[in-house]
C-alpha cells in the first residue's frame, strides 16, 4: 500500500466515510464526524499505519487533510504527487 | 435573591475574554443581557440556542435576571428535534442565531444582536410557570431526549456557592469553557464563576486545536474541567510537557476516569503543583453532588469522594432501608437544596412544584469506606455516557421505533450497541444515530443478530445479546 492509501485509509476507517470525500477541501470540523473524538481516532490510526508516535503542536495543527500530509513529512513519509 | 441580580456588586470586574480579545466587565455585560432582556414580557419561558460565546451568555443572564424561565439548547440541534421539543413546550420566545434551526419555528422578530435574533413565537397556549422554576436543561445532551430537569434559583444558587467554597474560587480566577454551556457540568463552571465575580474565558475550540491552547497560555487560565474523553486527549497530547504557569487546577466530572488515567493525573498535578479534583453530579442535582479534596486524591483513586458542602449522602438497600457499615453495596441517595425540583416532558408539567424534597435517588449503585468516601460501583437504571453525556438506552430505543426501527441498545460507557435482526437498516440506524442524536460514530457501533432473545415473559435479556451477533 502507499503512503497516499494508506493515509487515506486511516480517515476512511476513523470517520466511516467514502473516498470520494477526501480531498483538500476536508477540515476539522467540516463533517460531524471529524470532531475532537473523531480527531482522536484519526490520529491513533494514523500512528498505527505509519508506526510513528506524533508530537503535541502536530496534532492540534493537524487542522485539514492537506495540512496533514505536510506534517506528516517531518516524520519523513513522503506523499508523491 | 438570585445571585445574578446581585452580580452589579462585581460591576468593574472583567466578567468575559471572548475569542476576538474583548475583556468585558461585569457592568457591560449586565447592560447587554438588560437590552435583551427588556423585550421579554414577565415570566416567559425562553428556548436559547447557545454556543460559547458572549451573545449567548449574555442572553442568559438577561433571562435569569428578569425572573423568566430559560431554557439551554445546543446551537445545532437538528431540526425535527427543536420542532417537537417546540411543540412539547410551547415557549413564548425562542433566542437563536439567524442560521440555526429555530429560523423554521413559526414567529416574529423582535430583537437582534450581531448573528441573534430574539423571536416571539406564535404558540398561543396559555400555561402557567411555577413561582420557582427557573431553568429547563436536557439530562441527556443531544440526544433529542424531552426528559428536561426542572430547576430553582434556589438550586442553582446553592450549588454555585457550595462549588465555589470546596474549589475555594475568587475574584481572580480565569476558568476557560471547554464544554457547552447547555451541559449541566460546563454551566455549572460559568454559574460558580459568575458568583465569586471572577471571569470567564469563552472558548469553541476543542482540545485538539491549536486556537485552544494558544488562549489557554495567552489569557493566564487558572483552571479547566473535563468529562473524561478530555483526559484521554490531555493524556494523548503529553500534556505533561506543556508549560502552563497560570493554570492551578483542573476538575474532572461527567462519568467515571480510568483509575489508571486518574492516577497519572493525580501524579502530573502534583508535579506540577497544581490541584486535581474528581468530582461527581447529576443534572438533577443542578450539577454537582460530591469531590474528593485534593489533599486526598492519591489515597483514594476511583472515588467520587465525600458530599459536597450542604449535602449528604447515604446508601439504601434493596429495600430502601439505610445501610450504615461501610463497604457494602447500595442505592446511592443524595439529600441537598441542590436538588432539583422535578422531570418536565411538557408544558403541563411546568406548574408543578417540588417533587423531590431535597432527596434524590441517584440510580448508581455505591459503597463506602471506612474513612467515608464514596465509590461508584455500578448502576440501577439503564443508561451509559457516551463522551460525558448520558445516554438512557430505553430512550434510544424508543427514538429509534418511533423512525421503524426495533432494536435494542447495550453496552458500556463510550461503546455503546444498537441490535438489529436486520443488515439492511444498519446504515441507515447509524447514519440517524451520528447526524440527528449527535453521537459520535466512534461512541456507539451497530450489529445484527439473528433474533431478539427474550424469556418467557417476553423480557430482554441483555446478557445473551453478545452471543447472537452475526
Amino acid at each position: 500500500m502507499s503512503n497516499k492509501e494508506k493515509y487515506n485509509k486511516a480517515f476512511m476507517e476513523s470517520f466511516s466515510i467514502e473516498e470520494t470525500i477526501l480531498g483538500e477541501s476536508l477540515e476539522y470540523n467540516t463533517i460531524p464526524e471529524w470532531d475532537s473524538i473523531g480527531h482522536m481516532g484519526l490520529i491513533a490510526e494514523l500512528e498505527d499505519a505509519f508506526e510513528i508516535s506524533m508530537e503535541m503542536d502536530d496534532i492540534i495543527d493537524f487542522s485539514s487533510y492537506k495540512k496533514g500530509m505536510e506534517l506528516l513529512a517531518k516524520y519523513e513519509i513522503a506523499f508523491e504527487a | 435573591m438570585s445571585f445574578f441580580n446581585q452580580l452589579e456588586e462585581h460591576a468593574q470586574n472583567v466578567a468575559v475574554l471572548t475569542p476576538c480579545g474583548q475583556k468585558i466587565t461585569y457592568e457591560e455585560l449586565l447592560s447587554r443581557a438588560e437590552g435583551l432582556a427588556q423585550n421579554i414580557a414577565e415570566r416567559s419561558l425562553v428556548f436559547i440556542l447557545c454556543k460559547n460565546n458572549i451573545e449567548s451568555l449574555s442572553a442568559y443572564v438577561g433571562v435569569m435576571r428578569s425572573g423568566s424561565v430559560a431554557f439551554l439548547l445546543d446551537e445545532n440541534i437538528d431540526q425535527s428535534l427543536l420542532q417537537s421539543l417546540c411543540s412539547r413546550f410551547c415557549p413564548q420566545y425562542i433566542y437563536a442565531p439567524k442560521s440555526s434551526a429555530a429560523k423554521e419555528v413559526q414567529g416574529k422578530e423582535i430583537d437582534a444582536c450581531a448573528n441573534y435574533v430574539l423571536s416571539k413565537t406564535d404558540f398561543a397556549i396559555d400555561y402557567t410557570l411555577h413561582d420557582d422554576l427557573a431553568l429547563l436543561l436536557t439530562t441527556s445532551g443531544s440526544t433529542g431526549s424531552p426528559k428536561l430537569v426542572r430547576q430553582s434559583h434556589q438550586n442553582i444558587d446553592s450549588n454555585a456557592s457550595a462549588i465555589a467554597q470546596y474549589l475555594g474560587i475568587t475574584r481572580d480566577e480565569r476558568a476557560i469553557t471547554t464544554m457547552p454551556m447547555q451541559y449541566t457540568y460546563g454551566l455549572s463552571i460559568i454559574h460558580s464563576h459568575l458568583l465569586m465575580g471572577a471571569a470567564i474565558v469563552l472558548n469553541e475550540a476543542s482540545l485538539m486545536e491549536k486556537r485552544f491552547w494558544e488562549r489557554l497560555k495567552a489569557e493566564d487560565v487558572t483552571s479547566f474541567g473535563g468529562v473524561p474523553y478530555i483526559f484521554e486527549m490531555l493524556k494523548k497530547l503529553r500534556f505533561e510537557k506543556q508549560d502552563v504557569p497560570a493554570l492551578k487546577y483542573m476538575t474532572q466530572a461527567g462519568g467515571k476516569l480510568d483509575p489508571e488515567l486518574t492516577t497519572h493525573f493525580v501524579e502530573l498535578c502534583a508535579s506540577k503543583g497544581m490541584k486535581f479534583y474528581t468530582m461527581y453530579g447529576q443534572s438533577e442535582a443542578t450539577a454537582r453532588m460530591s469531590f474528593v479534596p485534593w489533599q486526598d486524591a492519591g489515597d483514594k483513586i476511583g472515588s467520587v469522594g465525600r458530599a459536597i458542602p450542604g449535602g449528604e449522602f447515604g446508601l439504601e438497600d434493596e429495600a430502601g432501608q439505610a445501610i450504615t457499615q461501610s463497604e457494602t453495596v447500595g442505592e446511592l441517595v443524595y439529600k441537598g437544596p441542590n436538588v432539583t425540583m422535578g422531570y418536565a416532558g411538557s408544558f403541563h408539567d411546568l406548574n408543578k412544584g417540588d417533587e423531590n424534597m431535597g432527596v434524590l435517588h441517584t440510580g448508581d449503585l455505591a459503597r463506602r469506606d471506612a474513612d467515608g468516601f464514596y465509590y461508584i460501583v455500578g448502576r440501577k437504571k439503564r443508561f451509559l455516557k457516551l463522551f460525558g453525556n448520558r445516554v438512557n438506552l430505553d430512550e434510544v430505543e424508543g427514538l429509534l421505533s418511533q423512525q421503524g426501527w426495533d432494536c435494542v441498545c447495550a453496552g458500556d460507557d463510550d461503546a455503546m450497541r444498537i441490535y438489529t435482526t436486520k443488515a439492511q437498516d444498519k446504515e441507515a440506524i447509524s447514519a440517524y444515530v451520528a447526524d440527528t442524536m449527535h453521537i459520535n460514530r466512534q461512541g456507539f457501533s451497530c450489529v445484527t443478530i439473528d433474533r431478539i432473545p427474550r424469556n418467557d415473559a417476553g423480557k430482554i435479556l441483555y446478557a445473551e445479546l453478545e452471543k447472537r451477533c452475526g
